[in-house]
């Protein structure tokens, strides 16, 4: 019987020579991601060369907790010779780095302990968040478990059309389907061809909010292009063969998708079409985190602000995915744009996408955003309500202060 | 021990670790999290529930973060987890901290809050004491239920010195 990609990079990485749905393996980690806090009472670690250190929740450190914790991995680096640290001013979120820094490769296993760490599917990289104390047992071991689940293959035909993007795609699914817990996507189709790196990164991310086990894009021209001077090691890519078993098949058209909106909540069977929702006053916009940090989304939504205002009474807050995205948006004249309007441009990091600091919400209000979760008390007040967007509607809707169709502004 | 017997608590679908482990709440020491779990939708739950209760929810339970889920229900005492399905994340936070955790489908129908529930977590096997009905659950493979005989992933690497002894 054939194999999945993902099923492929389990075998590899377990010494076997196949595996299907069902089975426990226990894998070799390649890269191991460690974010804000290293512990001090670890003795002895398994290979230094794996890790990759950084700070992204807490940074710059809003508490003197958080700035006693970033010294803590700052010895941690110090007393293991960790190469691959990015300390403040490197910084970035971590999923958002290690594409953009090429430590994510094709055919390889990642781990890190936020859950977003999906992200890096959109490399050809087989990647799961874990739990603290799993990341610490990797850092020792050098090794994981995973359950193999059955996968599902989305196929993607067709182009988007003008303003509805990949985000919308990553939420019409759930919208459709439902919940993935337990199960793997694949995604095929010659609609990719179409979808940049920025585009899956961003699907791949927001897979973790389907319940995806794992989310895994292929190795094609567009990854063969994003990776050339980039990837830091010699990779393998894997592809699924001709005969690989899918436990479902979806058949997505691109062309007849509009932009879709996920009511407050939950993810699984609460999106709808922006027009059931429009005319929603909004308290806050924000574009930002892992799932919509990057340069693309700058420009689009630096596009869709140009010559307007943000409306008295909605505040508009963006945040780069790292201080390199911040760089280039600045010289590409975005962060510009995006201020002369009133928008808050911050510093990179996971800060208001979990409710931790730079844009909280108060008891009450509404938020619309580009970032990676709906759920109650998500981004501060449990009586606040958190709609999710694309960039474009959420820009669209900072400059009339209610959900807006980016298409009719 | 594989049977644990316990009073239930119901919890719904899509039951997500902001719910559980409130963002704020991340911020604080690891033994004042748990006062703080459900706050938002379930106010002063905390306050009720007791040793050995067992946790019933239903599909998707523990989507969203990597917080420490399993810690936190140990710490309130909660025996057993079982739930019409998981989060793959979910249910390795609540391995991790060695808290025996059990997909069943049905299971929500089957039991009313405050039934008594005896859970074989070993076999799967779920019995209503109440009511006196029996569903079948799905038990973990055999090498994760060593992880959670183990008392958790900590406790191992404690005990083959990988972590100083505090």
């Amino acid at each position: 019987m054939g194999m999945t990609s993902i099923e492929k990079i389990l075998a590899s990485h377990s010494g076997q020579a196949s595996v299907q749905p069902g089975d426990v393996v226990v894998v070799d980690v390649d890269t191991a991601v460690y974010f804000d806090f290293m512990r001090a009472d670890v003795q002895r670690i398994a290979d230094p060369d794996k890790l990759v250190l950084l700070h992204d929740h807490m940074v710059p450190a809003p508490t003197v907790q958080s700035a006693n914790m970033a010294k803590q991995m700052r010895e941690f680096v110090e007393k293991f010779g960790v190469k691959n640290y990015f300390p403040v001013g490197a910084h970035g979120i971590s999923h958002v780095l290690v594409a953009q820094e090429g430590l994510a490769l094709p055919g390889t296993i990642l781990t890190n302990a936020d859950s977003h760490t999906c992200s890096s599917g959109a490399l050809n990289c087989l990647a799961r968040g874990m739990g603290g104390s799993e990341m610490t047992y990797i850092l020792c071991k050098g090794q994981t478990w995973f359950m193999v689940g059955p996968t599902t293959r989305v196929n993607l035909e067709g182009t988007l059309p003008e303003r509805v993007y990949p985000r919308d795609i990553i939420h019409y699914i759930p919208g459709q389907y439902g919940d993935f817990a337990g199960r793997n996507l694949e995604w095929h189709g010659g609609g990719l061809a179409g979808i940049s790196m920025d585009g899956r990164l961003t699907m791949a991310t927001v897979s973790a909010e389907l319940s995806a086990e794992f989310s895994l894009f292929p190795y094609d021209s567009v990854l063969e292009e994003y990776l050339a001077g980039r990837a830091k090691r010699p990779f393998e890519p894997v592809h699924p063969d001709p005969d690989a078993e899918y436990d479902q098949v979806i058949d997505i058209d691109l062309s007849a998708l509009e932009p879709q909106v996920v009511r407050p909540g939950k993810v699984a069977w609460n999106s709808v079409g922006v027009g059931e929702v429009v005319g929603q006053r909004v308290d806050q916009a924000f574009i930002g985190s892992c799932a919509n940090g990057r340069l693309s989304d700058f420009a689009i939504a630096a596009e869709i602000v140009q010559g307007r205002k943000v409306a008295y009474g909605t505040r508009f807050i963006v945040t780069p995915g790292s201080q390199t995205i911040l760089k280039e948006a600045v010289r590409a004249g975005y962060v510009e744009t995006l201020m002369e309007a009133g928008a808050v441009v911050t510093s990179s990091t996971c800060g208001a996408c979990f409710g931790g600091h730079m844009g909280l919400l108060g008891d009450g209000e509404v938020c619309i955003t580009a970032s990676t979760r709906n759920f109650q008390g998500r981004m501060g007040s449990p009586t606040a309500d958190v709609f999710m967007a694309s960039p474009a509607t959420v820009a669209a809707s900072a400059v009339t202060g209610v959900i807006t169709d980016p298409r009719e502004l | 021990m594989s049977a644990l017997t316990g009073r239930v608590w119901k919890f719904g679908h899509d039951i997500n670790t902001d719910l559980i482990i409130p963002g704020f709440a991340i911020l604080l020491p690891a033994d004042e999290q748990p006062r703080h779990c459900f706050s938002a939708n379930r106010p002063g739950w905390v306050d009720e529930v007791g040793a050995g209760d067992v946790l019933l929810a239903g599909r998707n339970f523990g989507v969203g973060s990597g917080r420490a889920i399993g810690d936190v229900f140990v710490a309130l005492g909660i025996s057993c987890v079982v739930a019409e399905s998981f989060n793959g994340l979910g249910l390795r936070n609540c391995i991790n901290a060695g808290l025996p955790s059990l997909p069943c489908a049905g299971v929500l129908e089957s039991f009313d809050e405050g039934d008594v529930a005896t859970v074989d977590w070993l076999s799967g096997q779920i019995r209503n004491d109440t009511q006196s009905r029996i569903v079948q659950g799905q038990p973990l493979p055999r090498a994760l239920q060593e992880i959670v005989s183990a008392g958790g992933v900590e406790a191992a690497l404690r005990a083959e010195g990988y972590l100083a002894t505090p």
